[in-house]
């Protein structure tokens, strides 16, 4: 099959397709057209970084590189995600860290050392897109739950000190908030998992497919990373509410009071 | 003076706040209080709303720990006892009820549960008879009952733990006076039956009049006035009490 390559001449022909959204927001008065100049800007440069950056480590092909960017890549997404929070607390940044890092090598070794038997394990082919694609999963799950815990808590007072009062444990008082959390981060994943392929194409799948890959053998390739997506985002959000509840209680199984945010 | 269950000695409590600037700092929620709780007794804790008469109660099942000073139960330092039997023995009542989702016997069973026991039909029958419903609302779905049903499932819920204390924080606010009268007969009920120490936060001076043995009074986290009831609102002896008594006493 051909596979047409882009040139730095096609990108500037794509730039038609920002005049699309340029001619939209200038008719409709968005006033985005500032953020857009910036986008369409940004967008170029640091995928072309990173294109760089993945160029060299895919030529070097050393697994202590691979390890150094699934390193940047957890800081990156752990940072990401403890930023989305609505309140923010010492120690949630290394909950984050911490429950993407495990939920997410262990998804990981799951594919490439069980499923696909990557070898040697390190080949960046493999383990960094996959592992972009665990780790961006994961992130967005952590953020999601762990906002949502908060939420549920702050909620929900009246009802946990009700169950502590009568002789619950901070865990007992505060499950039904962290199921609810835990259902909140996993329902989005599981609702593609409902609509994928129907409703719209994954584009890993479409970017195998334009890369030469037959469909029947792309479509594999995707029905693992979705499962992989479901896991990934299973085990990180379990493992970031169960740190993260503890911190609203005292050891003596109190509720603490409400947070004083300060004025800002 | 009949035995004391719980003693307070020069308890403070104090909880993060805002100052009047706005600014974030600690702010005294109740300073130094000296005080007892008499066993078998229904004691009236009366002030204006900010007073600490909620946070007072608070402490007795260690929903919080006081910064300073020593509270005991039967003689008995809280800090020393297991949390967990400590609230099972003294149960709390709010202002709203907050029920869980689920059935009225879900909601029953509760506290038993979370002990290995499995709550009877026959008992959770014996307890929502007991507070004034009838056993057909047992299957219910809890939040498919009035406000005032509610109010008196939490307490049924709380008595299935079989306390000895009944902490009750406003407990007939949020109920139309047929059913707060209902209350108040019920908390004279479980006092001479099951002799049960009870301890009731309330601003409605009626109502402690009808069923308290003592009083205390909280203004500014301060005791102003410990007294037997009827003491109390005969021959108040602050001057802040005989404010209060005639509604002139401000927060």
């Amino acid at each position: 099959m051909q596979y047409i390559n882009i040139g730095y001449g096609n990108l500037l022909l794509a730039l038609i397709l920002v005049g699309i959204t340029l001619a939209v927001s200038l008719w409709q008065r968005l006033d985005l057209h500032g953020d857009l100049f910036i986008g369409t800007l940004r967008t170029f440069i640091q995928l072309t970084a990173v294109g760089y950056l993945l160029q060299v480590i895919f030529n070097l092909n050393r697994w202590y590189l691979v390890i150094l960017a699934l390193g940047i890549m957890l800081l990156v997404a752990a940072a990401n995600a403890y930023r989305r929070q609505q309140e923010r607390w010492p120690g949630l940044f290394f909950i984050m860290l911490l429950a993407i890092a495990l939920g997410g090598i262990i998804t990981l070794a799951i594919v490439i050392g069980i499923v696909l038997k990557v070898k040697p394990w390190y080949q960046p082919q493999y383990i960094i897109p996959i592992a972009g694609m665990i780790v961006g999963n994961a992130m967005i799950g952590a953020a999601l739950a762990i906002n949502r815990l908060t939420g549920e808590i702050k909620a929900h007072r009246g009802e946990i000190e009700a169950a502590l009062s009568l002789g619950a444990t901070a865990y007992l008082a505060v499950l039904p908030y962290l199921r609810s959390a835990l259902r909140a981060a996993m329902l989005p994943t599981i609702s593609t998992m409902m609509t994928v392929g129907i409703v719209q194409l994954p584009g890993m799948m479409s970017g195998q497919i334009i890369a030469g890959a037959s469909p029947a053998a792309a479509v594999r390739y995707q029905v693992v990373v979705t499962y992989m997506v479901a896991a990934a985002t299973a085990l990180t959000t379990i493992m970031a509410t169960l740190l993260a509840y503890r911190y609203y209680f005292t050891p003596n199984h109190q509720l603490k009071p409400p947070a004083q945010n300060n004025k800002t | 003076m009949g035995e004391a269950k719980f003693e307070l000695n020069e308890v403070t409590l104090k909880r993060p706040g805002r100052n009047t600037a706005g600014n974030v700092t600690t702010v005294i929620i109740l300073n130094r209080i000296t005080t007892s709780f008499l066993k078998g007794k229904i004691t009236a804790v009366l002030g204006p709303s900010g007073s600490g008469k909620s946070s007072l109660l608070r402490l007795l099942n260690r929903l919080e720990d006081p910064a300073a000073g020593r509270i005991t139960l039967d003689g008995q330092d809280l800090k020393g006892l297991n949390i967990f039997t400590l609230r099972q023995r003294v149960g709390m009542v709010w202002q709203l009820p907050t029920l869980f989702p689920g059935t009225v016997l879900e909601n029953i069973s509760f506290g038993p549960r979370l002990r290995g026991i499995s709550l009877s039909r026959a008992r959770a029958k014996e307890l929502i008879l007991m507070v004034g419903l009838g056993t057909e609302l047992l299957d219910r779905r809890a939040d498919s009952l009035s406000i005032g049903q509610q109010q008196r499932v939490s307490l049924a819920r709380t008595l299935a733990n079989e306390p000895e204390v009944l902490l009750l924080d406003e407990p007939t606010s949020a109920l139309d006076p047929t059913a707060a009268a209902n209350i108040l007969h019920l908390m004279v009920d479980l006092k001479s039956r099951l002799g049960l120490t009870i301890i009731f936060v309330t601003h409605i001076l009626d109502q402690a009049r009808q069923v308290a043995d003592e009083v205390l009074f909280l203004h500014h986290g301060e005791i102003v006035e410990a007294a037997p009831a009827q003491q109390f609102f005969t021959a108040p002896q602050d001057p802040r009490s005989r404010l209060f008594l005639s509604g002139q006493l401000e927060g």
